[in-house]
């Protein structure tokens, strides 16, 4: 996933260049396509687990389901977000709701003995 | 021309504020971090809810995998071509664009009317709003992510009309990205959804 920096986003004033290199370059049409592909295959692996005649997947079936799932959260949020060229400070930010949404609801689940 | 004109005419606001990034770009992802608590918080009723039938039909008896994969595949998808219509208008090649903004709409329609259809085959197999806790938290849940989808598709369109009238430009290219973050956590969300309330097994 090299092809990167090939867009910006405007033609700014040579006093304006400097500020406007700082991160702003994103990758090129065809590394969202690539991203896009590996989505799909991810997204058929996950629908191909539900068909258990093909394959038991017995005790991996769960953690499998999670780790594709987080693998797609993190290429959506990292190349189609753009939180791997923008400033850290955006995922920062994201990351704080995140983070709390799911400290909050495990202990929620926790106290209605929901793993249990 | 003065260097708050300049800012103005850019579009960008990044170059006037403090921390020399775009509030606006800003603002959005603090609203998406606070959309995880609320989406946390109906994922969670659901998972506590979610064997709850009082002896009537559950959800998960309903569930149509095929069907619902397809849905996801297509907004998977809509996530791409969003992308594609920021990168079209950043470079200024606007009708390509707008191409990619409606085709995002259509796209996200496409799951809405797949969304339409799975509630109702629901209710006609016996699970409606009020059935049991179950379907409750589940029709919230779901009908709660298909909100933010159509309400991500009017904002979509709009775009979409103003660069018709030639208002959506290279120089406001920021717009269609703070409109792209909501769009791709609307996706993000239901990457989520998938997996957990229909992918895992409820036993």
């Amino acid at each position: 996933m090299s092809d990167t920096t090939v867009t910006e986003h405007s033609e700014p004033a040579a006093d304006e260049t400097a500020e406007h290199d700082e991160g702003h370059s994103h990758p090129s049409d065809w590394a969202y396509v690539k991203i896009a592909v590996v989505l799909a295959v991810i997204t058929a692996l996950e629908v191909f687990t539900y068909f258990e005649t093909v394959l038991d997947w017995g005790v991996a079936l769960v953690p499998s389901l999670i780790f594709m799932m987080v693998v797609k959260f993190y290429l959506v949020a990292t190349w189609f977000m753009h939180l791997r060229f923008d400033s850290k400070l955006f995922g920062r930010m994201f990351t704080a709701g995140l983070v709390l949404a799911v400290g909050v609801y495990v202990v929620t689940l926790t106290v209605f003995e929901f793993w249990a | 021309m003065s260097a708050e004109a300049v800012v103005a005419d850019h579009g960008h606001d990044e170059h006037a504020t403090t921390t020399g990034l775009s509030h606006t770009k800003l603002a959005m992802w603090v609203f998406l971090g606070s959309e995880c608590l609320l989406f946390g918080g109906l994922i969670s009723t659901y998972l506590l809810y979610k064997t709850r039938g009082n002896n009537r039909t559950l959800p998960t008896d309903v569930f149509d995998i095929p069907f619902t994969s397809v849905s996801s595949f297509v907004l998977l998808m809509s996530s791409l071509t969003m992308v594609l219509a920021l990168s079209a208008v950043s470079r200024g090649e606007e009708e390509a664009g707008r191409t990619w903004l409606l085709a995002t709409a259509l796209l996200g329609g496409v799951f809405i009317g797949g969304q339409v259809y799975e509630f109702t085959s629901f209710v006609r197999e016996g699970v409606a709003f009020t059935t049991n806790p179950a379907s409750s938290a589940f029709f919230t849940l779901t009908g709660f992510h298909g909100v933010h989808v159509s309400l991500g598709i009017v904002m979509l369109m709009s775009l979409f009309v103003a660069s018709v009238k030639g208002k959506l430009t290279q120089r406001n290219s920021e717009t269609v990205e703070i409109v792209g973050l909501y769009w791709h956590f609307v996706d993000i969300v239901w990457i989520f959804i998938f997996t957990v309330i229909y992918l895992i097994p409820a036993d």
